[in-house]
Protein backbone atom coordinates (compact mmCIF):
# COMPACT_ATOMS: atom_id res chain seq x y z
CA UNK A 1 0.00 0.00 0.00
CA UNK A 2 1.16 3.48 -0.62
CA UNK A 3 1.89 5.97 2.15
CA UNK A 4 2.81 9.41 1.89
CA UNK A 5 5.95 9.34 2.78
CA UNK A 6 6.48 7.16 -1.17
CA UNK A 7 5.76 9.89 -2.52
CA UNK A 8 7.30 12.91 -1.57
CA UNK A 9 7.39 16.85 -2.72
CA UNK A 10 10.33 17.87 -4.27
CA UNK A 11 10.58 21.49 -3.44
CA UNK A 12 11.49 24.30 -5.70
CA UNK A 13 14.43 26.61 -5.07
CA UNK A 14 13.59 28.82 -1.58
CA UNK A 15 10.47 30.83 -2.36
CA UNK A 16 11.32 34.90 -3.33
CA UNK A 17 9.91 37.10 -1.18
CA UNK A 18 7.01 38.54 -3.25
CA UNK A 19 6.99 42.40 -4.22
CA UNK A 20 9.89 43.66 -5.66
CA UNK A 21 11.79 41.79 -8.64
CA UNK A 22 13.83 38.57 -8.12
CA UNK A 23 17.02 40.24 -9.49
CA UNK A 24 17.99 43.77 -11.38
CA UNK A 25 15.48 44.33 -13.57
CA UNK A 26 15.45 42.62 -16.67
CA UNK A 27 16.87 43.96 -19.37
CA UNK A 28 15.67 43.48 -22.78
CA UNK A 29 17.11 42.11 -26.22
CA UNK A 30 18.66 45.03 -28.03
CA UNK A 31 21.89 46.81 -28.02
CA UNK A 32 21.44 49.73 -25.66
CA UNK A 33 20.51 47.31 -22.82
CA UNK A 34 22.91 45.23 -23.23
CA UNK A 35 25.73 47.71 -23.61
CA UNK A 36 23.83 49.03 -20.43
CA UNK A 37 24.46 45.93 -18.47
CA UNK A 38 27.71 45.49 -19.65
CA UNK A 39 29.16 49.14 -18.76
CA UNK A 40 27.12 48.17 -15.16
CA UNK A 41 29.74 45.17 -14.79
CA UNK A 42 27.76 42.45 -15.95
CA UNK A 43 29.33 39.23 -17.57
CA UNK A 44 27.57 36.64 -19.63
CA UNK A 45 27.69 33.45 -17.90
CA UNK A 46 27.14 30.35 -20.93
CA UNK A 47 26.89 26.75 -20.21
CA UNK A 48 28.30 24.41 -22.86
CA UNK A 49 27.32 21.01 -22.78
CA UNK A 50 29.81 19.13 -24.53
CA UNK A 51 30.15 15.66 -25.59
CA UNK A 52 33.53 14.20 -24.67
CA UNK A 53 34.50 12.15 -28.53
CA UNK A 54 33.84 15.58 -30.20
CA UNK A 55 33.68 19.44 -28.92
CA UNK A 56 35.22 18.20 -25.21
CA UNK A 57 37.78 17.04 -26.79
CA UNK A 58 38.01 19.87 -29.38
CA UNK A 59 38.25 22.30 -26.29
CA UNK A 60 41.54 20.66 -25.54
CA UNK A 61 43.18 20.92 -28.37
CA UNK A 62 41.96 24.44 -27.94
CA UNK A 63 43.63 24.54 -25.30
CA UNK A 64 46.79 22.78 -26.32
CA UNK A 65 47.10 25.29 -29.30
CA UNK A 66 46.86 28.15 -26.54
CA UNK A 67 43.99 29.35 -28.06
CA UNK A 68 41.87 32.21 -26.36
CA UNK A 69 38.36 32.16 -26.21
CA UNK A 70 36.09 33.99 -23.25
CA UNK A 71 36.27 32.41 -19.80
CA UNK A 72 32.51 33.19 -19.65
CA UNK A 73 31.73 29.81 -20.97
CA UNK A 74 31.90 27.13 -19.03
CA UNK A 75 31.89 23.74 -20.08
CA UNK A 76 29.73 20.70 -19.26
CA UNK A 77 30.87 17.22 -20.18
CA UNK A 78 28.45 14.46 -21.53
CA UNK A 79 28.97 11.37 -22.74
CA UNK A 80 26.96 11.97 -25.82
CA UNK A 81 24.96 14.72 -26.75
CA UNK A 82 22.35 12.60 -26.77
CA UNK A 83 22.36 12.79 -23.08
CA UNK A 84 21.39 16.32 -23.16
CA UNK A 85 17.81 17.42 -22.30
CA UNK A 86 15.50 20.29 -21.86
CA UNK A 87 15.24 19.89 -18.23
CA UNK A 88 19.46 20.36 -17.97
CA UNK A 89 19.10 24.02 -20.21
CA UNK A 90 15.93 25.22 -18.06
CA UNK A 91 17.90 24.44 -14.43
CA UNK A 92 20.86 26.21 -16.29
CA UNK A 93 18.85 29.52 -16.79
CA UNK A 94 17.30 28.94 -13.38
CA UNK A 95 21.06 29.06 -11.51
CA UNK A 96 21.35 31.88 -13.64
CA UNK A 97 22.78 31.63 -16.91
CA UNK A 98 22.32 34.01 -19.93
CA UNK A 99 22.93 31.39 -22.47
CA UNK A 100 22.92 27.87 -23.32
CA UNK A 101 25.12 25.33 -25.66
CA UNK A 102 25.25 22.02 -27.48
CA UNK A 103 28.23 20.92 -29.12
CA UNK A 104 27.88 17.18 -30.11
CA UNK A 105 29.84 15.43 -33.25
CA UNK A 106 29.26 16.13 -37.00
CA UNK A 107 26.12 15.08 -38.51
CA UNK A 108 26.71 11.21 -39.24
CA UNK A 109 29.89 10.22 -36.52
CA UNK A 110 27.70 10.29 -33.58
CA UNK A 111 29.29 7.62 -31.44
CA UNK A 112 26.16 6.33 -30.30
CA UNK A 113 24.65 6.53 -34.07
CA UNK A 114 22.19 9.45 -33.48
CA UNK A 115 22.87 11.20 -29.90
CA UNK A 116 23.66 14.35 -31.54
CA UNK A 117 20.53 14.78 -33.89
CA UNK A 118 18.55 13.46 -30.54
CA UNK A 119 19.74 16.44 -29.58
CA UNK A 120 19.36 18.87 -31.83
CA UNK A 121 15.64 18.54 -32.06
CA UNK A 122 15.67 18.63 -28.23
CA UNK A 123 17.41 22.12 -28.43
CA UNK A 124 14.75 22.82 -31.30
CA UNK A 125 11.96 21.93 -28.77
CA UNK A 126 14.05 24.19 -26.22
CA UNK A 127 14.00 27.17 -28.42
CA UNK A 128 9.95 26.97 -28.11
CA UNK A 129 9.57 26.91 -24.61
CA UNK A 130 11.66 29.17 -23.93
CA UNK A 131 9.97 31.52 -26.19
CA UNK A 132 6.72 30.85 -24.55
CA UNK A 133 7.56 32.02 -21.45
CA UNK A 134 9.50 35.28 -23.10
CA UNK A 135 13.37 34.11 -23.19
CA UNK A 136 15.17 35.09 -26.19
CA UNK A 137 15.27 31.54 -28.38
CA UNK A 138 18.93 32.54 -29.44
CA UNK A 139 19.97 32.13 -26.16
CA UNK A 140 20.19 28.14 -26.90
CA UNK A 141 22.11 26.67 -29.68
CA UNK A 142 23.38 23.12 -31.20
CA UNK A 143 26.63 22.94 -32.77
CA UNK A 144 28.45 20.28 -34.88
CA UNK A 145 32.38 19.79 -34.73
CA UNK A 146 35.03 17.22 -34.66
CA UNK A 147 37.64 16.90 -32.39
CA UNK A 148 40.03 17.65 -34.38
CA UNK A 149 38.76 21.38 -34.57
CA UNK A 150 39.90 22.84 -31.55
CA UNK A 151 39.90 26.30 -33.70
CA UNK A 152 36.21 26.03 -33.96
CA UNK A 153 35.53 25.13 -31.03
CA UNK A 154 37.27 28.55 -29.61
CA UNK A 155 35.47 30.12 -32.81
CA UNK A 156 32.10 28.95 -31.45
CA UNK A 157 32.84 29.78 -28.08
CA UNK A 158 33.35 33.44 -29.06
CA UNK A 159 30.65 33.85 -31.60
CA UNK A 160 27.76 32.54 -29.04
CA UNK A 161 29.66 34.81 -26.36
CA UNK A 162 29.39 37.79 -28.47
CA UNK A 163 25.38 36.96 -29.12
CA UNK A 164 24.51 36.46 -25.89
CA UNK A 165 26.37 39.55 -25.19
CA UNK A 166 23.94 41.30 -27.61
CA UNK A 167 21.30 40.20 -25.91
CA UNK A 168 21.97 40.94 -22.56
CA UNK A 169 21.13 39.16 -19.07
CA UNK A 170 19.06 36.25 -19.19
CA UNK A 171 15.46 37.79 -18.27
CA UNK A 172 15.20 36.04 -15.33
CA UNK A 173 18.40 37.84 -14.21
CA UNK A 174 21.58 36.32 -15.29
CA UNK A 175 25.11 37.02 -15.34
CA UNK A 176 25.27 34.05 -12.82
CA UNK A 177 23.40 36.61 -10.15
CA UNK A 178 20.06 36.16 -10.53
CA UNK A 179 19.56 32.49 -9.99
CA UNK A 180 16.50 31.62 -8.56
CA UNK B 1 -3.16 4.21 -22.94
CA UNK B 2 -5.00 7.65 -22.61
CA UNK B 3 -2.85 9.81 -24.84
CA UNK B 4 -2.81 13.87 -23.73
CA UNK B 5 -0.35 16.43 -24.43
CA UNK B 6 0.50 19.64 -22.25
CA UNK B 7 -1.69 22.22 -22.84
CA UNK B 8 -0.55 25.52 -24.31
CA UNK B 9 1.78 27.45 -21.50
CA UNK B 10 -0.07 30.71 -21.59
CA UNK B 11 -3.29 29.06 -21.17
CA UNK B 12 -1.83 27.07 -17.99
CA UNK B 13 0.50 30.33 -16.98
CA UNK B 14 -3.29 31.68 -16.79
CA UNK B 15 -4.60 29.82 -14.74
CA UNK B 16 -1.97 30.79 -12.18
CA UNK B 17 -1.90 34.67 -12.53
CA UNK B 18 -1.87 35.64 -8.92
CA UNK B 19 -0.85 32.61 -7.66
CA UNK B 20 1.75 32.41 -4.94
CA UNK B 21 2.56 29.00 -4.58
CA UNK B 22 1.74 26.13 -7.09
CA UNK B 23 2.02 22.36 -6.73
CA UNK B 24 2.58 20.74 -10.20
CA UNK B 25 1.69 17.27 -9.97
CA UNK B 26 2.49 14.47 -12.31
CA UNK B 27 0.94 10.98 -13.12
CA UNK B 28 3.04 7.68 -13.48
CA UNK B 29 0.61 5.66 -15.99
CA UNK B 30 -0.22 6.06 -19.27
CA UNK B 31 0.51 9.79 -19.52
CA UNK B 32 4.38 9.08 -18.60
CA UNK B 33 4.36 6.46 -21.24
CA UNK B 34 2.95 9.01 -23.66
CA UNK B 35 5.51 12.15 -22.28
CA UNK B 36 2.75 14.08 -21.40
CA UNK B 37 2.52 13.78 -17.65
CA UNK B 38 5.51 12.14 -15.82
CA UNK B 39 7.86 13.14 -13.41
CA UNK B 40 9.91 14.51 -16.34
CA UNK B 41 7.57 16.79 -17.79
CA UNK B 42 6.61 18.05 -14.01
CA UNK B 43 9.92 19.19 -13.71
CA UNK B 44 10.53 20.87 -17.27
CA UNK B 45 6.42 22.69 -16.43
CA UNK B 46 7.98 23.61 -13.00
CA UNK B 47 10.95 25.00 -14.19
CA UNK B 48 9.05 26.65 -16.84
CA UNK B 49 6.63 28.38 -14.75
CA UNK B 50 9.49 29.48 -12.35
CA UNK B 51 11.73 31.30 -15.39
CA UNK B 52 7.92 33.02 -16.46
CA UNK B 53 7.75 34.41 -12.62
CA UNK B 54 11.39 35.26 -12.46
CA UNK B 55 11.19 37.16 -15.59
CA UNK B 56 8.22 39.22 -14.55
CA UNK B 57 9.85 39.59 -10.96
CA UNK B 58 6.92 37.43 -9.67
CA UNK B 59 7.21 35.70 -6.21
CA UNK B 60 6.41 32.10 -7.30
CA UNK B 61 7.22 28.95 -5.51
CA UNK B 62 6.46 26.09 -7.73
CA UNK B 63 6.74 22.25 -5.97
CA UNK B 64 6.60 19.14 -7.79
CA UNK B 65 5.18 15.36 -6.91
CA UNK B 66 4.49 12.65 -9.28
CA UNK B 67 1.53 10.35 -8.15
CA UNK B 68 1.61 6.16 -9.04
CA UNK B 69 -2.17 7.13 -10.48
CA UNK B 70 -4.12 10.02 -10.15
CA UNK B 71 -7.07 7.44 -10.76
CA UNK B 72 -7.45 5.59 -7.90
CA UNK B 73 -8.30 7.51 -4.61
CA UNK B 74 -5.69 5.76 -2.82
CA UNK B 75 -3.08 7.64 -4.62
CA UNK B 76 -4.91 10.83 -4.71
CA UNK B 77 -4.76 10.08 -0.88
CA UNK B 78 -0.98 11.13 -0.48
CA UNK B 79 -1.87 14.79 -1.74
CA UNK B 80 -3.41 14.89 2.11
CA UNK B 81 -0.29 15.61 3.39
CA UNK B 82 1.51 18.13 0.74
CA UNK B 83 -2.14 20.12 0.08
CA UNK B 84 -2.20 20.57 3.72
CA UNK B 85 0.78 23.51 3.55
CA UNK B 86 -1.75 25.47 1.44
CA UNK B 87 -1.06 25.43 -2.40
CA UNK B 88 -3.16 28.26 -4.08
CA UNK B 89 -3.33 26.69 -6.69
CA UNK B 90 -2.41 22.77 -8.23
CA UNK B 91 -1.88 21.99 -11.70
CA UNK B 92 -2.69 18.17 -12.94
CA UNK B 93 -0.51 17.02 -15.32
CA UNK B 94 -2.54 13.69 -15.43
CA UNK B 95 -5.53 13.07 -18.14
CA UNK B 96 -8.56 14.99 -16.99
CA UNK B 97 -9.48 11.77 -14.30
CA UNK B 98 -6.62 13.22 -12.33
CA UNK B 99 -7.55 17.12 -11.74
CA UNK B 100 -11.69 15.31 -11.61
CA UNK B 101 -10.24 13.21 -8.44
CA UNK B 102 -8.06 15.95 -6.62
CA UNK B 103 -11.06 18.51 -7.13
CA UNK B 104 -13.44 15.46 -5.83
CA UNK B 105 -11.16 14.22 -2.98
CA UNK B 106 -10.14 18.32 -1.87
CA UNK B 107 -12.78 20.44 -2.28
CA UNK B 108 -11.47 23.27 -1.30
CA UNK B 109 -8.70 23.31 -3.25
CA UNK B 110 -8.13 25.00 -7.18
CA UNK B 111 -7.34 22.62 -9.37
CA UNK B 112 -6.59 22.70 -12.77
CA UNK B 113 -5.85 20.09 -15.70
CA UNK B 114 -2.56 20.83 -17.58
CA UNK B 115 -2.95 18.39 -20.02
CA UNK B 116 -5.80 18.06 -23.19
CA UNK B 117 -6.71 14.46 -22.71
CA UNK B 118 -6.84 13.63 -26.83
CA UNK B 119 -7.51 10.12 -27.62
CA UNK B 120 -7.21 6.21 -27.15
CA UNK B 121 -4.45 5.23 -28.69
CA UNK B 122 -0.93 3.67 -28.99
CA UNK B 123 2.33 4.55 -30.06
CA UNK B 124 3.34 3.97 -33.83
CA UNK B 125 6.84 4.85 -33.35
CA UNK B 126 8.53 6.87 -31.07
CA UNK B 127 7.07 9.94 -30.83
CA UNK B 128 4.12 9.29 -32.63
CA UNK B 129 0.26 8.48 -31.43
CA UNK B 130 -2.62 7.12 -32.78
CA UNK B 131 -6.40 6.83 -31.81
CA UNK B 132 -6.93 3.22 -31.92
CA UNK B 133 -10.37 2.65 -29.63
CA UNK B 134 -13.48 5.06 -28.84
CA UNK B 135 -14.65 2.67 -25.79
CA UNK B 136 -18.03 2.03 -27.71
CA UNK B 137 -18.50 -0.55 -25.07
CA UNK B 138 -18.61 -3.56 -27.50
CA UNK B 139 -15.55 -4.51 -28.93
CA UNK B 140 -15.97 -5.93 -32.69
CA UNK B 141 -12.75 -5.55 -34.10
CA UNK B 142 -12.89 -9.50 -34.70
CA UNK B 143 -15.08 -8.89 -37.48
CA UNK B 144 -12.61 -6.52 -39.15
CA UNK B 145 -9.60 -8.48 -39.56
CA UNK B 146 -8.20 -6.79 -36.49
CA UNK B 147 -8.89 -2.80 -37.68
CA UNK B 148 -11.51 -0.74 -35.63
CA UNK B 149 -13.84 1.01 -38.32
CA UNK B 150 -15.45 3.16 -35.20
CA UNK B 151 -12.52 4.64 -34.21
CA UNK B 152 -10.23 4.57 -37.25
CA UNK B 153 -12.68 5.65 -40.11
CA UNK B 154 -13.62 9.43 -39.92
CA UNK B 155 -17.08 8.67 -40.25
CA UNK B 156 -17.32 5.41 -38.13
CA UNK B 157 -18.61 3.19 -41.70
CA UNK B 158 -19.23 -0.31 -40.29
CA UNK B 159 -20.22 -0.51 -44.10
CA UNK B 160 -16.98 1.38 -45.86
CA UNK B 161 -14.89 2.54 -47.20
CA UNK B 162 -16.79 5.60 -48.60
CA UNK B 163 -15.68 7.72 -51.80
CA UNK B 164 -13.21 9.44 -49.83
CA UNK B 165 -10.61 6.81 -49.58
CA UNK B 166 -7.94 7.72 -52.09
CA UNK B 167 -4.84 5.62 -52.47
CA UNK B 168 -5.49 4.05 -49.30
CA UNK B 169 -5.82 7.51 -47.70
CA UNK B 170 -8.51 9.32 -46.22
CA UNK B 171 -9.57 12.32 -47.60
CA UNK B 172 -9.80 13.97 -44.21
CA UNK B 173 -5.98 14.34 -44.15
CA UNK B 174 -2.92 12.60 -45.59
CA UNK B 175 -1.66 11.11 -42.53
CA UNK B 176 -4.93 8.78 -41.72
CA UNK B 177 -4.96 5.62 -43.37
CA UNK B 178 -8.36 4.77 -44.50
CA UNK B 179 -9.08 2.34 -42.16
CA UNK B 180 -11.15 0.28 -44.70
CA UNK B 181 -8.78 -0.04 -47.34
CA UNK B 182 -6.42 -2.00 -44.70
CA UNK B 183 -9.55 -4.00 -43.69
CA UNK B 184 -10.29 -4.70 -47.21
CA UNK B 185 -6.06 -5.66 -47.92
CA UNK B 186 -5.79 -7.70 -44.86
CA UNK B 187 -9.15 -9.72 -45.39
CA UNK B 188 -8.04 -10.67 -49.61
CA UNK B 189 -4.92 -11.54 -48.16
CA UNK B 190 -6.33 -13.12 -45.18
CA UNK B 191 -9.30 -14.47 -46.48
CA UNK B 192 -12.74 -13.71 -44.89
CA UNK B 193 -13.47 -10.81 -47.61
CA UNK B 194 -16.77 -12.28 -48.38
CA UNK B 195 -18.48 -12.01 -45.40
CA UNK B 196 -18.64 -8.26 -46.34
CA UNK B 197 -20.95 -9.44 -49.09
CA UNK B 198 -23.62 -8.84 -46.50
CA UNK B 199 -24.90 -5.61 -44.70
CA UNK B 200 -23.68 -5.16 -41.42
CA UNK B 201 -26.43 -4.46 -39.12
CA UNK B 202 -27.05 -1.06 -37.45
CA UNK B 203 -24.73 -1.05 -34.03
CA UNK B 204 -26.27 -0.93 -31.03
CA UNK B 205 -24.68 2.10 -29.25
CA UNK B 206 -26.49 1.78 -25.78
CA UNK B 207 -22.84 0.76 -24.66
CA UNK B 208 -21.19 3.85 -25.65
CA UNK B 209 -21.96 7.16 -24.47
CA UNK B 210 -25.62 6.93 -25.77
CA UNK B 211 -26.50 5.67 -22.77
CA UNK B 212 -25.30 8.12 -20.47
CA UNK B 213 -21.59 7.93 -18.26
CA UNK B 214 -20.72 4.79 -17.88
CA UNK B 215 -19.32 2.55 -14.85
CA UNK B 216 -19.07 -0.87 -14.22
CA UNK B 217 -19.30 -2.63 -10.62
CA UNK B 218 -17.01 -6.00 -9.92
CA UNK B 219 -19.36 -7.66 -6.89
CA UNK B 220 -16.46 -9.84 -6.30
CA UNK B 221 -14.27 -6.69 -5.56
CA UNK B 222 -16.38 -4.77 -3.56
CA UNK B 223 -16.19 -4.90 0.43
Amino acid sequence: MPSSSETPVRPGPETPAAGPPLAPAPLTRGTAPAAAAEAAGWQPRIIAFCCQYCAYSAADMAGSMRLQYPPEVEIVLLPCTGRFDVILALKAFERGADGVYVAGCLEGNCHFLDGNVRARKRVGLLKKELAAVGFEPERVEMYNLSASQGPRFAEIAREFTRRVSGLGPSPAGGGGQGGL
Amino acid sequence: MIIAERKPLDEITGFIAGAGKVLVAGCRGCVTVCNAGGTKEVEILASLLRLDAAKDGRGLAVDEITLERQCDPEYVEELSGPLGKGYDAVLSMACSIGPQFIARRYPAQAVYPALNTCFMGGALEHGVWAEHCQACGNCVIHLFGGFCPISRCSKSLLNGPCGGSAGGKCEVSKDIDCVWHLIVEKLSAAGGLEKFMGIELVKDWKTSRDGGPRRIAREDLLK
